[in-house]
């Protein structure tokens, strides 16, 4: 290693760098750490397959074990709960964003890239692009899986559509969310816990699994209002091609509502994480 | 190249985190293509002044240019013109070495061609060619922290920051960045150092700043810092440790009272003058007083005895007190 001579190219000799917009760098910056993102997927496949098993388990679990008690009238159980499901899965999927980003604070990655001269925003919208697409990746197995256990969904091409739109949204959303709990937590471990705890009461109190009318009256009063509910039934009917009711336009709203309210708080985190 | 603009200058930084003054008036300055050495302790202030000069931190008050653009009003200007390498190596672990340099070099906006180019170029020079394809954590330490340095010289910049480069770092790796960066200053990159070892900064840097409580105490050359502690040193080692009160009673009339004495070692040192003529008187008085010796000997003075003088502490290098208190308050990280 003695043999090591780094010549280094004098300033003259700097690579060029090309002269854009900023709006062309915001997105630029973004697609090349999405690209970081996305690669890291295959690395680290364990993640990738653990984040598809969980819900698997779920949709076998329920199909099978819990689905034959549970009675949900006019529609079968699978038929049922797979709009939940959805929910569930894309809800889960977006705390990667958080713990992704907290990561990459621990290891200083985040000092690199606010060190560089690129598009600061693209240290959240590229994480963000990216977990898009793995939860889009991830819907389309439990999709697949669905089928394979009896899910048949009856939704035109409209429908169809509107139900992508909204997990998108959804999963759009939910990363901002997971993003600002990342920022606020700072280490890995912290983002884990505290991402996935109001979680398991929000996706369970809901009528992801069963309906809300089985509860007792002070919880249906909240089951009934909360948006994972309202979410999963404008699912739910947009696949089944029933009418959604306001639950289809109230469900984009609240995704609507998230955006808007933990966007520009989770920029303002990191902005006052990265430039004290 | 003493003339002309300075490639680093940080005029009266001052930067306050809650009760905690991590700067207090913190003046540096380093010519183009040299190398200036931030010497300290843990907690001294280093890695807040690196922040601030590398645009990650906002000073509270004073003002700082890099590359001739202000680290605040100019940000976008000076990051296009700096390298920073943290006190851990910031690459992504299940990136390859390749990928990671690649994503540096779209990063620094260089086009896909030519980040192509310098990654291979990169890997080639630190010597991880054989390594490019495979994903980093599978790298050594010493690995990681030179494809961490190559990522700062993707865009070639002018000015580098390295965060204690070598820390952690078994001594092979560490002689071999040592060889790294001077083969950089070479090129004619100024570099500015934190390390809190004090061979290092007499072996690469150029010039000294020690730094403790948030402002420099001294700086200079290392030898300009080591005539301030007065030339050479006698250094006394007792074969009874009660002797050392002795040593210190007879020594007194010889070297002056600037003695310091190590109970632990049985060591007492004094700076002296015309070494060579004290050490005869040395030896009588000490004789004549009773005192047993194990050895007795002239010491050019290393970096050690600097800090020692000018902050009445030893430089503590032990590396159990952690980080911890620098890196928390500088930011982004843990909490």
């Amino acid at each position: 290693m003695s043999t090591l001579t780094p010549t280094v190219p004098n300033t003259t000799a700097a690579p060029a760098a090309l002269q854009r917009s900023r709006l062309y760098w915001a997105i630029a910056d973004a697609l090349v750490l999405a690209r970081r993102s996305i690669l890291q997927i295959p690395r680290a496949p364990e993640m990738l397959v653990f984040a598809t098993i969980q819900p698997v388990m779920f949709v076998l679990l329920f199909r099978y074990v819990f689905g034959g008690a549970i009675n949900v009238g006019g529609v079968s159980y699978v038929n049922y709960l797979m709009g939940g499901i959805f929910v569930q899965t894309v809800a889960f999927g977006a705390v990667t964003t958080g713990i992704g980003l907290a990561a990459d604070m621990q290891l200083g990655l985040i000092d690199r890239f606010c060190s560089l001269p690129m598009a600061r925003s693209a240290v959240l919208t590229g994480r963000i692009l990216a977990d898009l697409s793995r939860n889009a990746f991830i819907v389309l197995v439990m999709l697949i899986a669905g089928f394979i256990v009896g899910f048949r969904p009856h939704a035109g091409p409209g429908e169809w559509l509107a139900a992508i739109a909204l997990l998108l949204l959804l999963s759009f959303a939910m990363s901002w969310v997971a993003a600002t709990v990342g920022l606020l937590a700072r280490t890995v471990e912290a983002t884990q816990s505290a991402g996935f705890i109001w979680l398991f009461p929000l996706t369970f109190v809901s009528s992801a699994f069963v309906r809300t009318s089985t509860m007792p009256g002070w919880l249906q009063v909240f089951a009934d209002h909360q948006p994972v509910t309202i979410i999963v039934n404008a699912v739910r009917a947009f696949l089944l091609g029933q009418p959604a009711g306001t639950d289809g336009w109230l469900a984009f709203v609240w995704c609507g509502a998230l955006v808007v309210v933990f966007v520009p708080l989770a920029v303002w985190l990191f902005q006052r994480r990265t430039s004290r | 190249m003493t003339h002309g603009k300075p490639a680093i200058l940080a005029e009266g930084l001052e930067k306050t985190f809650g009760e905690t003054r991590a700067l207090q008036g913190l003046d540096l300055v380093a010519q183009e293509g040299t190398v200036l050495g931030v010497l300290g302790p843990n907690g001294a202030g280093k890695t807040t002044a690196v922040r601030i000069l590398a645009t990650l931190l906002r000073p509270d008050a004073g003002r700082a240019e890099v590359a001739g653009s202000d680290v605040v009003r100019q940000a976008s200007d000076v990051r296009a013109r700096i390298g920073l390498a943290g006190q851990y190596a910031a690459v992504d672990e299940y990136l390859t070495g390749r990928e990671n340099l690649e994503m540096v070099g779209r990063l620094y906006h260089l086009s896909a061609r030519s980040a192509r180019q310098r990654a291979a170029e990169l890997l080639e020079q630190f010597d991880l060619s054989d390594a490019a394809s495979r994903p980093v954590k599978t790298y050594s330490g010493g690995m990681r922290r030179r494809l961490d340095l190559a990522a700062c010289l993707v865009a070639a910049p002018p000015v580098l920051f390295l965060d204690e480069p070598t820390t952690g770092l078994d001594p092979h790796s560490r002689l071999t960045m040592w060889e790294i960066i001077g083969g950089l200053v070479a090129a004619g990159t100024t570099v500015l150092l934190t390390t809190q070892y004090l061979d290092e900064a007499d072996h690469l840097a150029d010039r000294i700043a020690v730094v403790d409580h948030g402002r420099v105490i001294a700086e200079g050359t290392s030898q300009e810092l080591k005539a301030r502690v007065g030339g050479e040193r006698l250094v006394v080692t007792v074969a009874r440790g009660e002797d050392t009160r002795a040593a210190v009673r007879a020594l007194a009339p010889i070297t002056g009272d600037e003695i310091h004495v190590d109970e632990t070692r049985g060591q007492v040192s004094a700076p002296v003058i015309h070494g060579a003529r004290m050490l005869a008187d040395a030896v009588r008085t000490l004789d004549t007083a009773g005192v047993e010796l194990d050895d007795l000997s002239l010491r050019r003075p290393t970096l050690d005895d600097v800090f020692l003088t000018l902050t009445g502490h030893a430089a503590d290098v032990s590396t159990d007190t952690d980080q911890a208190p620098s890196r928390d308050l500088a930011g982004t990280t843990t909490r």
